[in-house]
């Protein structure tokens, strides 16, 4: 079974480690926020200027003058703090945050990440934070669906889409696998049960090479 | 003696010339001056070109002002949202200019202005199509942009409490570009949500010192 979006969120959360600050992007990684793994302080920076965002408040707790790079409300920790748009994106260029976790349209081989625009003429691009964030954290991570809804492969040998950024993703989590960018490409380091390497590579465009210690991916119902 | 504040929102917009690059404070709805906004489309102001991290939703605020075809131009990092529904219909029909700027290098450049600089050196966007056209410097191995001041005319912004000396405090996350912002414009406008005396807020908690402040006007909401 692929994994659902929130089962994606769940296992890229698994690599958080103790006292890492991380950038959310907009998207699948928002759902990081909800799935994080108990028993370690997770700091998640927000662009908007939130450093320590917590969960989604209670339907009484909503403030609109608390919210998330989504827009949507958040609460803040015990111990967070906010800052002005320029702090926050001195934080986000000036390699402060250990990490971001941002969505994609497309992965390229040697790590080029496209995010920001389809080029549609009646579909406003935006750009948002992606080209700080992708310049400026210390490792990017991406989550993403392995194929579009038409089933065109995501991870590509070259962005078709515009760059957000060249050769800055070390890290992808799909709903079919966790693959990492190397020097030698894609290397797979987990993947879902039901389907074999073959019918990986099949909805993949880029080469896969299989890592020697290969494993399941799995994920509880979250 | 120093007080910052205007009898009424008309008194706070009066003066805004056509053409005028107005930057405007908030993050969607968080920190956006919505009573500003309507005070501006009373006041007749056009041809604007509006700087906002976003380009307004419904048909009012931001959007009101576009609507009504007041702005020439907008540049903002991030246009479309759920009910952008003005925005994106001025744009299909080629009837808006878009200035696409990664958000930090926004927020960056109107601080350069602030600041007295005549631009920065940025990694964002190398090698990207919003970095086209523009210098580019390679320092201690890496590829850098000319980025260059962003300044504004006159700036709407919204603070949680000020002071008859214009000092700032914001709510929450609704801080946002408004300190920036505050001091990257030649005329600052603020509505705060309550006047306070002065000395009443800690000056260890001012966020933004009057000398950024022009005129406020008390709007509590």
């Amino acid at each position: 079974m692929p994994l659902s979006r929130k089962q994606i969120a769940w296992r890229a959360a698994q690599d958080l480690d103790d006292g890492v600050y991380v950038n959310l992007g907009i998207g699948l990684p928002t759902l990081v926020a909800d799935v994080l793994p108990e028993g370690r302080e997770i700091v998640l920076q927000s662009e908007n200027g939130v450093l320590g965002v917590g969960p989604a408040p209670g339907a009484n707790e909503i403030d609109l003058d608390l919210v998330n790079a989504g827009k949507q409300p958040v609460t803040l920790l015990t111990g967070g703090s906010y800052v002005h748009h320029t702090d926050s994106f001195l934080m986000i260029r000036g390699g402060h945050l250990d990490l971001a976790l941002l969505g994609a349209f497309e992965v390229a081989e040697n790590g080029d990440l496209a995010n920001w625009t389809t080029d549609d003429p009646t579909f406003p691009p935006g750009v948002g934070g992606a080209m700080d964030l992708a310049v400026g954290a210390k490792e990017i991570r991406v989550l993403l669906e392995h194929n579009t809804r038409s089933g065109e492969p995501r991870l590509r040998k070259h962005c078709e889409y515009p760059l957000t950024a060249a050769k800055v993703v070390r890290r992808i989590y799909t709903d079919l696998a966790v693959i990492d960018v190397t020097q030698d490409g894609f290397v797979v380091r987990e993947m879902v049960e039901d389907i074999d390497f073959d019918a990986l590579q099949a909805k993949t465009e880029a080469t896969l090479h299989k890592a020697p210690d290969l494993k399941v991916l799995k994920a509880p119902v979250v | 003696m120093i007080d910052k504040r205007v009898k009424s929102l008309a008194d706070a917009v009066a003066g805004i010339k056509d053409g005028a690059v107005v930057l405007t404070g908030g993050f969607g709805g968080a920190g956006s001056p919505e009573a500003l906004y309507g005070a501006l489309l009373e006041q007749g102001a056009k041809d604007l070109t509006i700087v906002n991290n976003n380009a307004g939703t419904g048909r009012t605020g931001l959007a009101g002002l576009m609507d009504a075809g007041r702005v020439r131009k907008i540049i903002c990092s991030f246009p479309r949202s759920a009910g952008s529904v003005v925005f994106e219909e001025l744009y299909k029909e080629g009837k808006i200019e878009l200035e696409l700027v990664p958000q930090g290098i926004l927020s960056e450049r109107m601080r350069c202005a602030a600041a007295g600089l005549g631009g920065f050196l940025s990694p964002v966007g190398v090698g990207t199509r919003l970095a086209e056209g523009k210098e580019e410097r390679e320092i201690d191995g890496r590829r850098y942009v000319l980025e260059k001041p962003l300044r504004g005319d006159v700036a709407l912004l919204k603070a949680d409490r000020g002071d008859r000396w214009g000092n700032l405090i914001y709510n929450k996350s609704a801080r946002n570009f408004n300190p920036t912002m505050a001091q990257a414009a030649a005329l600052s406008i603020v509505q705060i949500r309550q006047f306070c005396e002065l000395g009443e807020i800690d000056p260890e908690h001012i966020i933004t010192p009057g000398i950024f402040v022009d005129r406020m006007v008390v709007v509590p909401v």
